[in-house]
């Protein structure tokens, strides 16, 4: 995968970097106001997880076009500890969020396409997907 | 989506209407939009962009601050909505929850049944009620054939699920013990080994067995650390505890238990519990014993099974039918 479009992550500031980053590809792609809501809220996300557990990442964008839809992909990467139970954080109410209702199950809902691979000691990397309808 | 296109169109008149006239049935509209929305798991973010576009088709020259200030709305709601769908999977969780438990409390039900025997000589009423749908409390009986009968009456500390799987393994325990064997003493011995090797230590059981000998009338008894149970002397109408030491189960593998006797005559009743019954509570205060007793005596008159039955019935009242622990009542009493 190629991204081109990249932020790092190392303070709460470079959270908002990245929401803005990624709501001006959403908005260049097509998205509505609701879902570009929706992708900054998922960004956000996944940036304050690089923050708060890994210390430093990075979260990149690109933007999809193929034949019969177009979206946007969100890669959020970092080499901190990893996850060790992913069905648990993957769970309805497990999040340290305290039951906000975010968390990673959050941002699953909030996109189309979720896949996560995590490694303990080695890092995690988030993979999503937006389609416009 | 085409469902949402349709309240667009629907919404944009309640909100003129509504604007025109400011009137309560436009409003009682919106309620019912409001329901509908939440049957089609319609999150708010939705709702407000709806009321953004309904205002720019009511009002193209609509003010930029005023748009600005709604899309800021419509971002601080999207966290609600987040929370509004983990709400809703979560109910949907816990319904999943509610049916497997009752799965659960009808197969412990099959599991621990035990079949009240029918004895010429001895009337016996025995009831267990759950304060959950899970039972902690625990009743069986067993005869040898030989006129013989052991009645094992036991309660674990705490409630619920924990409670009734540790009940099975007591009740598995118990049928595998040869049925000539039945001394009560030897019986919490090795109950009592049971479960300390197999139980956490921070859950502990009590227990009371009994074996009535329908030939020589007596009974025989050992308690491990169980809720005293009462004996009714006939002849001199009265009620004395029957309250024997005996350390609860799974505490020590030393442990042995000491078995007591008695003789039963005519008319004597033997009364077994568990804490459900003497916890009893009426308001924030703990039933006396004499009020047991005397609601006991109350019912008397009536055949055993009737008769816990009836006082089951006066302390399910006492308490606005509102049981705080499984309540376990069995009556013997000597006929002839």
């Amino acid at each position: 995968m190629d991204f081109q479009s990249c932020v790092n992550i190392k303070k709460e500031w470079d959270i908002v970097g990245a929401r803005q980053l990624g709501r001006d590809i959403a908005r260049k792609i097509g998205f509505g106001t609701v879902d570009q809501a929706r992708i900054a809220t998922a960004i956000s996300e996944l940036a304050r997880n690089i923050y708060l557990y890994a210390g430093t990442g990075k979260v990149c964008f690109e933007a999809l076009e193929d034949m019969n839809q177009k979206g946007i992909r969100i890669l959020a990467i970092d080499s901190g500890p990893g996850i060790k139970e992913l069905s648990q954080v993957m769970e309805d109410g497990f999040s340290t969020s305290g039951g906000l209702g975010a968390g990673l199950p959050g941002v699953k809902r909030l996109m189309d396409d979720f896949d996560i691979t995590s490694e303990e000691g080695k890092g995690t990397e988030i993979t999503v997907i937006k389609w416009l309808r | 989506m085409s469902t949402l296109k349709l309240d667009l169109e629907n919404y944009k008149e309640l909100l003129q209407e509504y604007i025109k006239t400011q009137d309560e049935q436009a409003l009682y509209q919106a309620e019912q939009f409001s329901k509908q929305s939440m049957q089609q798991n319609i999150s708010p973010e939705e709702i407000i962009n709806v009321h953004i576009q309904s205002l720019q088709e009511l009002y193209p020259e609509m003010p930029d601050y005023i748009q600005a200030s709604m899309n800021f709305l419509l971002e601080t709601m999207i966290s609600y909505g987040l929370a509004y769908q983990e709400h809703q999977s979560l109910r949907e969780k816990q319904l999943e929850l509610k049916s497997e438990i009752s799965v659960a409390a009808n197969m412990q039900k099959t599991l621990l049944s035990t079949v009240k025997p029918d004895l010429e000589e001895v009337d016996i009423g025995a009831l267990s009620v759950p304060a959950k749908q899970m039972n902690g409390d625990y009743h069986h009986f067993v005869q040898d054939g030989k006129g013989s009968l052991g009645i094992a009456v036991a309660d674990v500390i705490g409630k619920g699920v924990p409670a009734a799987l540790c009940m099975s393994m007591i009740k598995y325990s118990m049928d595998s013990y040869p049925e000539m064997r039945m001394d009560p003493s030897v019986i919490l011995g090795s109950l009592n080994r049971v479960v300390e090797r197999n139980v956490d230590a921070s859950m502990f059981i009590t227990m009371f067995y009994g074996l009535y000998n329908s030939n020589t009338h007596t009974f025989s008894y050992s308690s491990a650390g169980h809720e005293p149970g009462f004996y009714y002397y006939s002849d001199r109408d009265e009620f004395e505890e029957i309250d024997v030491p005996g350390l609860v189960l799974g505490v020590s593998s030393e442990t042995s238990y000491t078995q007591y006797q008695k003789k039963v005559e005519k008319g004597d009743m033997i009364i077994l519990l568990t804490d459900g019954v003497t916890e009893c509570r009426q308001g924030d205060r703990f039933i006396e014993q004499e009020e047991i007793l005397h609601v006991i005596k109350q019912y008397s008159h009536l055949p055993a099974q009737e008769t816990v039955e009836n006082v089951y019935k006066h302390f399910e009242r006492l308490q606005d039918f509102h049981l705080r622990d499984d309540f376990t009542l069995i009556i013997l009493k000597r006929n002839v």
